[in-house]
């Protein structure tokens, strides 16, 4: 087996991109210059009527900026679709090309069908009419399915993620696997690490991992804060000074100071985590259990059975998700009896369960102060007002007439959110606090990565190059996202 | 006015009060004074020799009552030993009995013994702050003229190109946290892979002699991802200038598009940024611990992760006074020079 190229029998094409790319590059500095200097094209008005016009410099260069990214876009997607028929022989980008087709088929459907329905589909629908947004959410979208696929069907990675590979040690990206057997894959297509494991198999197997935790920490996060930050902001007063103050404590807290305080082995031996999980998972019952009671107390027979059931099945979540073993708490002097074993639907990973919880603890006083302000100034609206005088009680106004008025930034800042929870899981990963030192997430990677970051750059940077494009994505889709909804 | 900042400093007490007690609290669970009996004695210590071992140094005293020593307020520990010499919290067995101290802590300015360092922790902070200073300077010099450089052009005229691309690098910068462009850029300036040999991966020698090569990749990286924040900030506020009245009849008078800029539009719009970059200082800190521990460059933020990771509690402690006050500094000052700064507040 032959040492793989970049893009092995697609390498004529490399011409064309560079070409395409730095037309690209000059033209849009060129822009850049031309846009200091305020030429509004001419237009010429002729006496039958007709306008022509004569878009003049700024024109001509927006014109061949369009034709150069067109070009560009192109010859990039021209890798991808050749490397889906050829795979390996097209280089290392045709062989990731083919391992990702589960990957291109989701995104496909997933634009094919947003696109066609766009107009029904709300917010979401008009996100496909801003580039930055399209683009934003491609790829997020394709880091979702790449863990999806890769993590947790194993269909992109090529090998295992934890074996180590004799002799491919440190080896760069497209080394053949020395003594491949039959049904193996016969590359390391993103090279080895510095303990012989494939890195791109690693990369996708962490891809999972950020794509598990991020938005269900920050979906926690919101829930804690929307449910704290509703009344300090509707209410005010004294609950407000006190919860600000907590919010305020919180916040002033280094963040990293604070994952070295929590996300220690010894620390999750004392239960603190236990017991942050078990007021801070709380939130989203509470927040459920309101939220379903302000609107339905009215119609009792219908709200009774509708909470016994939601309320049920949340309670069984909640308890499945905080004890382990049938103990909420354990620690070596004592346990807190939690559900029996055989009910636990799951148990979660003490390690995994520490991250989650700071992560959450983190983010939640930075909602807080977003959901108050936002109801500080929505409760003075008319609508308020109306619902007042109608006789409401305070927390149907605060959950069915302001949350609902404040979703444009809160969806905005939750995309921002899940992008901060991202970088901060790599911080964790980067100090090797938490998660295992064999763990694929992409922290913990760069952190095995970086000691031999002047030798062998490879290890490193994939998962770096990963994290910095899903971060964009999330930033960009959340742009698209504040665009749309302030244009109605 | 001076009402206002002396209850702002007292809330900054009652916040660093809090804040200790609690950074206090974690570092004397149970487990983690077992981890430092063990770095410090032997890793096979037996469970009693443990015990003995933090008894005789007044670890195993009730919470409040530590607190209070450390804080200075309660007289500290003495352990008189089997063959009748003493040790105590402010005094060795070899300090004669009339110049014992009683009150050891804070405020008495003792700030105690780095487990770690065996040396004193003031003198570490200090000297640490100080490396930290320089970093940190540089990281401002760079930072802030470019993020006001940026935010105003875009801001200048919304929505043309130069506004759009230089959104999009504020957006790359602030998508990019420092220990991934830190690893972009020590593998392409420095590696042998990329054969760019153009600056040092490692910061270490800047300690002595900062120079343009060992020193720019450490400040460029704290600063980019700073950067794009403070950018995007700055653009928001100009461009709601660029659209006020005053800006209008200054244009209709005739007054030159450059003009209005620098001297209409821009005191304007810099008051808001001045906020954001007071607010910024604290997360730099962030990127401080990591682009320090990134290029192995001995300040503050190393200090951090070598106090937190050895569970050096009297370290730790005074680590986090110090960047507690610097997140609490940095709003007051933000809060007063706001209203300063803006003369639609200063006047009424």
């Amino acid at each position: 087996m032959e040492h793989l190229t970049w893009t092995g029998a697609l390498a004529p094409l490399n011409l064309f991109l560079a070409l395409a790319i730095g037309v690209l590059a000059i033209a849009v500095m060129a822009q850049i210059l031309v846009s200091f200097l305020s030429t509004s094209g001419a237009r010429a008005v002729y006496a039958d009527g007709t306008l022509d016009a004569n878009k003049g410099l700024s024109g001509f260069l927006g014109m061949i900026v369009q034709h150069a990214f067109v070009a560009t876009v192109g010859v990039a997607l021209l890798y991808l679709v050749a490397g889906i028929v050829m795979g390996p022989s097209a280089g290392i980008i045709g062989g990731m090309s083919r391992r990702l087709l589960p990957v291109w088929a989701a995104l496909l459907v997933t634009f094919a069908l947003s696109v066609a329905f766009k107009r029904k589909l709300g917010l979401y629908g008009k996100l496909f009419d801003s580039t930055v947004g399209m683009i934003g959410f491609g790829l997020v979208m394709f880091w979702v399915y790449a863990g999806l696929f890769g993590g947790a069907f194993d269909w992109v990675t090529t090998h295992d993620t934890l074996s180590q590979y004799s002799g491919m040690k440190n080896k760069a990206p497209g080394t053949p696997l020395r003594g491949a057997e039959d049904g193996e894959y016969m590359w390391f297509l993103l090279g080895g690490d510095n303990l012989a494991r494939d890195v791109f198999s690693r990369l996708f197997d962490g891809a999972w991992v950020v794509i598990k935790i991020a938005p269900f920490a920050t979906l926690f996060a919101f829930m804690v804060g929307i449910t704290l930050g509703l009344p300090a902001g509707y209410y005010g007063g004294r609950l407000d000074i006190f919860l600000s103050f907590l919010a305020n404590l919180i916040l002033a807290f280094p963040v990293i100071l604070l994952f070295y305080l929590l996300v220690t082995p010894e620390i999750v031996l004392t239960g603190i985590p236990n017991y942050m999980a078990l007021v801070l998972f709380v939130f989203p019952l509470v927040f459920l259990a309101i939220l379903l009671n302000s609107r339905f107390y009215t119609q009792p027979g219908f709200r009774t059975p509708l909470l016994i059931v939601v309320l049920g099945f949340g309670a069984w979540f909640y308890l499945s998700l905080v004890s382990t073993d049938g103990a909420v708490v354990s620690t070596p002097t004592y346990a807190i009896p939690g559900l029996p074993v055989f009910l636990d639907g799951f148990d979660i990973d003490p390690n995994l369960l520490v991250v989650f919880v700071s992560v959450v603890f983190v983010n939640a006083p930075t909602v807080f102060r977003i959901v108050r302000g936002l109801a500080m100034d929505i409760k003075t609206r008319d609508y308020v007002a109306a619902a007042q005088t109608r006789g409401e009680g305070p927390w149907y106004i605060m959950l069915w007439e302001i949350l609902p008025n404040a979703r444009g930034p809160l969806i905005v800042d939750f995309c921002l959110r899940i992008g901060y929870t991202t970088i901060l899981l790599g911080t964790l990963g980067f100090f090797g606090l938490g998660l295992s030192s064999e763990s694929p997430d992409w922290g913990t990677t760069i952190n095995a990565g970086r000691r031999l970051l002047s030798i062998y750059p490879h290890a490193a940077i994939a998962p770096a190059v990963s994290l910095l494009t899903l971060v964009l994505g999330l930033n960009l889709l959340a742009d698209g996202l504040r665009e749309e909804s302030l244009r109605d | 006015m001076g009402l206002f900042i002396l209850r702002r400093l007292g809330v900054m007490l009652v916040t660093a009060l809090c804040l200790t007690f609690i950074v206090f609290w974690l570092t004397n669970l149970y487990p983690n004074l077992e981890k430092l009996a063990k770095t410090q004695g032997n890793f096979r210590m037996s469970d009693e020799a443990v015990t003995s071992y933090l008894g005789n140094r007044g670890y195993l005293e009730p919470l409040p009552v530590k607190f209070a020593q450390w804080l200075g307020v309660a007289p500290g520990w003495v352990t008189q030993k089997e063959d009748g010499t003493a040790t105590g919290r402010c005094f060795s067995a070899d300090v004669p009995v009339e110049d014992r101290r009683n009150f050891c802590g804070v405020l008495q300015g003792d700030w105690g013994q780095s487990t770690v360092f065996k040396e004193d922790v003031s003198v570490i902070v200090a000297t640490r702050l100080a490396l930290t200073g320089k970093l940190m300077i540089w990281v401002l010099i760079l930072m802030v003229p470019m993020a006001l450089l940026i935010g105003v052009l875009a801001g200048m005229r919304e929505g043309t190109k130069l506004d759009r691309s230089l959104s999009t690098v504020s957006i790359m910068s602030t998508a990019t946290p420092e220990y991934v462009s830190g690893v972009i850029f020590i593998a392409v300036f420095t590696s042998s892979a990329f054969g760019l040999k153009w600056f040092k991966g490692s910061a270490t020698s800047a300690m002595e002699n900062a120079t343009f090569e060992n020193f720019f990749l450490p400040v460029l990286t704290i600063s980019l991802y700073g950067m794009g924040y403070i950018a995007r900030m700055t653009r928001a506020s100009m461009a709601e200038v660029m659209t006020a009245q005053y800006i209008r009849t200054a244009r209709l008078k005739g007054v030159s598009f450059g003009n209005i800029v620098m001297k209409h539009a821009l005191r304007n719009a810099l008051i808001a940024p001045f906020t954001v970059i007071m607010l910024q200082i604290p997360w730099l800190l962030n990127g401080v611990v990591i682009v320090e521990t990134l290029f192995n460059y001995k300040g503050f933020g190393w200090v951090l992760v070598q106090a937190a990771s050895n569970n050096d509690i009297e370290l730790l402690l005074a680590v986090s006074v110090v960047s507690v006050f610097v997140v609490l500094l940095t709003q007051l000052i933000s809060d007063v020079g706001y209203v300063f700064l803006n003369p639609r507040i200063r006047i009424s």
